[in-house]
């Protein structure tokens, strides 16, 4: 262990909050805390204690999170309240998160190109193009050709109203509906990249798979 | 001084010129003076739907070389005393005039008339430019099939560049039984894509072709349904708010009968 904590402990009111360092590995991460509870076994004994746990900005899959509740398993007193991860506030996400708006249509013949995030008010239409190298929201119909991360940024999304389009395209990836899928849905729908396949799913499920496009927290 | 008004609509065949000459013989019907212009140099058209073409004495190209002025090559109506026609050259191209003398000729016909309308080749090149030089409104034909929408779009996008504001859209030669069986492109859908006002609807009426075919256009005939169509169109330029037909809906007495009595 380079002697940097990877783990800060804090007492609070309710219980103690356990600061995950971001920036090493899980693995290092798991086993500085299989050795921090060892050690400090006897102070993790007596009445029930909640614990918080504070991820930054590191993003845990249920399997990664499940070897993180097992570690806590062994002290008996421990019981995990919650296991969180930061929105995103740093100042890289928000500078990538600005989002530019254009009202009009794209239409048949024209090409519209974007450095950044995308927000068009109003439709593309057949045969017109609308390409940025962030997301591309739009607030009308896609029936033209979107192309989203067009720099090659993977993570790139393209939202819809109404999502008819001749052919979407994220970072290098082509795909046109609809061989590969079909919408005919009434709601608002996003495409993006899963597992270098392009997906289409309902916008309000853009919360779960993309975390920092949320701007907002409920309370 | 007059308004100029350009028919245009990218892909061919969807009958610009059939409209040109409707439109502008319906508003001289309506008591406006008009004058219609055919821009597509070399493939004239305008002047045989007209039945006017052994009148042709000058043209476009002459008016804008020079060779004779613009009231001398006006070819009058054999219908209407104020209805005129400027014919389009058959022996040049497109490339034998420019934007700016197109929108010279335009400027000196507009006082004397109360609409000049403008017949634009297809396409999106050099004749199209020069159609729309000196238009004031334009009118976007399209036909319910895809790739005449596709063509309309286009059109609307490099007139929404130009100095012409929101132009109009007419949609051309619906055929009522095809759209009730829903095997054609519903009205309101291409409204939907290219998201401008419509000026009409005109269904596909086999009279347009026998009036075109003997120069007589079809307005003329009251029993033709897209005569109908065409004077609504004009009335709607004129300002008037005239509600659209409904098409493939022949209510005969019988008809008439049932809906009476609330069973049709």
């Amino acid at each position: 262990m380079a002697g940097k904590k990877r783990i800060t402990i804090k007492g609070v009111k309710d219980g103690l909050v356990f600061l995950l360092d971001d920036r090493c590995s899980f693995e290092d991460l798991l086993t500085e805390l299989h050795v921090k509870l060892d050690k400090h076994e006897k102070q993790f004994t007596g009445p029930i204690v909640h614990v918080f746990l504070k991820l930054g900005s590191r993003r845990l899959d249920e399997a990664d999170k499940e070897r993180l509740r097992q570690a806590f398993r062994k002290q008996g007193n421990l019981l995990i309240q919650s296991i969180d991860s930061d929105s995103p506030q740093e100042p890289e996400a928000s500078a990538d998160a600005a989002l530019t708006t254009w009202a009009g249509i794209v239409r048949s013949g024209q090409t519209m190109e974007y450095q950044g995030n995308l927000l068009l008010l109003g439709d593309v239409n057949p045969g017109g193009t609308l390409r940025c190298t962030g997301d591309i929201y739009v607030m009308g119909a896609l029936r033209g050709m979107a192309h989203a991360g067009s720099e090659g940024n993977a993570r790139a999304i393209i939202a819809a109203s109404l999502m008819r389009p001749t052919q979407l395209r994220i970072a290098d990836v082509i795909s046109r509906p609809p061989d590969e899928w079909a919408s005919a849905e009434p709601w608002m729908e996003y495409a993006f990249l899963s597992e270098g396949k392009m997906t289409i799913d309902k916008l309000s499920a853009l919360g779960r798979s993309r975390k920092e496009v949320m701007q907002f927290k409920g309370v | 001084m007059g308004e100029a008004i350009v028919v245009t609509s990218g892909k061919g065949g969807v009958g610009k010129t059939t409209t040109s000459a409707n439109i502008g013989t319906a508003l001289a019907l309506l008591g406006k003076k008009v004058c219609m212009v055919d821009t597509d140099i070399g493939l004239r058209n305008l002047d045989v739907v007209m039945g006017l073409e052994n009148r042709i004495i000058y043209d476009l190209i002459d008016v804008a070389e020079g060779r004779c002025r613009v009231n001398q090559a006006l070819v009058k109506d054999k219908r209407f005393d104020e209805l005129y026609m400027l014919p389009a050259a058959q022996t040049k191209d497109k490339n034998d005039i420019s934007p700016e003398q197109v929108r010279k000729i335009i400027e000196q016909l507009k006082p004397d008339h109360d609409y000049v309308v403008i017949d634009c080749p297809a396409g999106i090149e050099q004749g199209f430019r020069n159609a729309i030089a000196g238009a004031d409104r334009a009118i976007v034909i399209t036909t319910p099939e895809n790739a005449a929408v596709r063509d309309a779009d286009r059109v609307i996008g490099l007139l929404e560049k130009s100095q012409i504001a929101s132009p109009k859209l007419i949609i051309n030669r619906i055929r009522p039984n095809l759209l009730k069986s829903g095997d054609m492109l519903e009205i309101d859908d291409i409204c939907q894509v290219l998201a401008i006002d419509l000026l009409g609807i005109v269904p596909d009426d086999e009279q347009v072709i026998k009036a075109a075919n003997s120069g007589e256009p079809t307005v003329l005939n009251p029993s033709s349904p897209a005569a109908i169509a065409y004077r609504n169109i004009a009335r709607r330029l004129l300002g008037e708010s005239v509600p659209l037909q409904q098409l493939g809906q022949k209510t005969g007495v019988f008809g008439k009968v049932k809906k009476f009595l609330g069973m049709g």
